[in-house]
């Protein structure tokens, strides 16, 4: 199946007209690596991601495989934040059958291949209803599957299970887990859950306060999957995370003016 | 009130209603124009019929012109000229309004005509196309396309500017070409937009169809209204507006009806 490519950031810098967001990251990930984005909200953590997945002009250089990004890919899978991104009129299998069928495979094999991919993420029961009768957690899982059925060799997640609720979002990590082993492709993945990119990451990215935000620390996590929250070595790397991006949240918080120790008392 | 009554039960069953409540909506709906009836009744009942002939001679007036055809000649001249007019129309709005959502350039060269025809309703253009297209069937056919095809390009291109970022982000991501883009993306997003539209049209097709009847033509229901004031036949008028009534009715009933059978998945 499809194998990781490599992503480069090189001095990257992304604008909206005179407003600059993120300034200056360099970056190395390694094909197949699993690397999470840790942040304070708006920093541009999205905005990033956006950018790998070539919906953003950039200045500096972006590589994904050694090639130049300038525009969306089908090396590119994008998992969004929202499953409104689901197709409303198309059924889940439609949905899932979509990158295929626009690119002309043929009707057997597509119906092969979506029947494994839905079957992958355990939609096998609703897969000719539409998104709309579906949960939260199932439209996500038909979106995942809508993407990795394209065998992208980089998957861009943007808070995919941001929405759901814990014991759905533990059983997707799990699940998210296993296929990304199965795969081998390259994960991106945002998040603002320091447990998750415990759970998940082979490197946890935290980004500086914006505007102009860039890379704090980058945070290497040698652990054996599956990992136990409760083990020492997690407890005190929550603890590094959790400092790290607490600075950062304060920042962000003060700049927007929402300082707490001179909130007048009432 | 009978014949309403009976079809109760299917209808209610039909659009998931209860039976009873189904029956109630029917009998209320019924009422209400018994009500009506009786009080235009009574209204011509201390008048004369040129002023306001009763539902009576009104209702055998409709017996006669049904008997000698013509009531079915008019209905179906202006029929016809709503159907094509409103067709060619929509056919014509909607790659239009798609083009013009789309493309920038497209959409600069066109706005200026738009914002300014779009305040000159079709009855300003009667006189002139009779000039241009003479009397005949197409002069009608004109007016009612160019008030369809107006407010479908507008809707559609509403339907365009409204579609979902994310979603044409996700297709792209996908493979999706600019072509593939508009057809399995923008295109049925824009499919709420563009049915609205085309009901909106079909309303204004039925104002256009009797003011350019009125002006020149020698059938359908407009010039049987019109006539009428020759031979003081004020029923005449009547059965007119009735049958409009009961045709604009019927035709929004169908277009609902078909845009729910083909076009359910889009309706979300
Ligand atoms: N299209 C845009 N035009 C102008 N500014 C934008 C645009 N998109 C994002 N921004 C700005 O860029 C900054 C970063 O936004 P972004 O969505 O990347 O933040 P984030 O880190 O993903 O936040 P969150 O955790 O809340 O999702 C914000 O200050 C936002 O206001
Ligand atoms: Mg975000």
């Amino acid at each position: 199946m499809s194998n990781g490519a490599s992503i480069e950031l090189g001095h990257v810098g992304i604008s909206f007209g005179t407003a600059q967001i993120v300034s200056n990251v360099n970056l190395d990930i390694k094909p197949g690596e699993f690397v999470c984005l840790l942040g304070p909200s708006g920093c541009g953590k999205s905005t990033l991601l956006n950018a790998i997945a070539g919906f953003l002009p950039v200045a500096g250089s972006i590589s994904v495989g050694g090639d130049r990004v300038t525009k969306p890919g089908l090396d590119r899978g994008v998992v969004f934040q929202s499953a409104e991104v689901l197709f409303p009129w198309l059924t889940i299998r439609e949905n899932v059958e979509y990158g295929l069928k626009i690119r002309g495979v043929a009707k057997a094999e597509r119906a092969k291949k979506a029947e494994h991919f839905i079957g992958m993420v355990g939609l096998a029961h609703a897969a000719d209803k539409f998104p709309k009768e579906l949960s939260g957690g199932m439209r996500q899982r038909a979106q995942i599957a809508r993407v990795l059925i394209n065998e992208p060799s980089v998957v861009l997640m943007d808070e995919p299970f941001g929405a759901l609720d814990a014991q759905t979002r533990e059983v997707l990590q799990e699940e998210l887990d296993r296929l990304w082993r199965k795969t081998g492709c390259t994960i991106v993945f945002v998040t603002h859950d320091i447990w998750e990119a415990l759970l998940l990451a082979d490197r946890v990215v935290v980004m500086t306060a914006g505007p102009r935000a860039g890379i704090k620390t980058i945070q290497p996590i040698d652990l054996p999957h599956p990992r136990d929250a409760a083990s020492p070595e997690c407890l005190e790397l929550f603890r590094r995370l959790r400092d790290d991006i607490g600075e950062e949240v304060k920042r962000a918080l003060e700049q927007q003016g929402l300082n707490r120790e001179e909130e007048p008392a009432t | 009130m009978t014949d309403a009554t009976q079809q109760t039960p299917t209808r209610g069953a039909r659009t998931g209603f209860s039976m009873g409540e189904g029956m109630k909506r029917v009998l209320i709906g019924v009422l209400s124009v018994v009500i009506g009836v009786l009080a235009w009744h009574i209204g011509a009942m201390n008048t004369s019929p040129l002023f306001l002939p009763s539902p009576w001679s009104v209702a055998k007036t409709t017996g006669e012109m049904i008997a000698d055809g013509s009531l079915f000649v008019a209905i179906g001249a202006s029929a016809w000229r709503i159907a094509a007019g409103w067709a060619a129309g929509v056919i014509i709005g909607v790659p239009l309004g798609l083009f013009m959502g789309r493309f920038q350039i497209v959409r600069l060269l066109c706005d200026p005509w738009i914002e300014f025809f779009r305040f000159i309703p079709p009855i300003a253009f009667v006189t002139l196309a009779v000039i241009w297209l003479g009397p005949g069937e197409i002069t009608k056919i004109a007016l009612i396309f160019y008030c369809t095809v107006f407010i479908v390009t507008i809707n559609t291109i509403a339907g365009v500017e409204n579609v979902n970022q994310l979603r044409l982000q996700a297709a792209r991501s996908m493979g999706a070409s600019k072509l593939t883009e508009m057809t399995t993306v923008i295109f049925p997003s824009a499919v709420p937009f563009m049915i609205t539209g085309a009901r909106i049209a079909m309303g204004n097709s039925f104002l256009t169809v009797v003011s350019a009847e009125i002006v020149s033509a020698q059938t359908g229901l407009g010039s049987m209204i019109w006539t009428a004031r020759n031979f003081g036949r004020t029923d005449w008028v009547f059965v007119g507006i009735i049958s409009l009534g009961i045709l604009g009715y019927l035709f929004d009933r169908a277009f609902r009806m078909a845009t729910r059978k083909w076009f359910r998945r889009f309706l979300f």
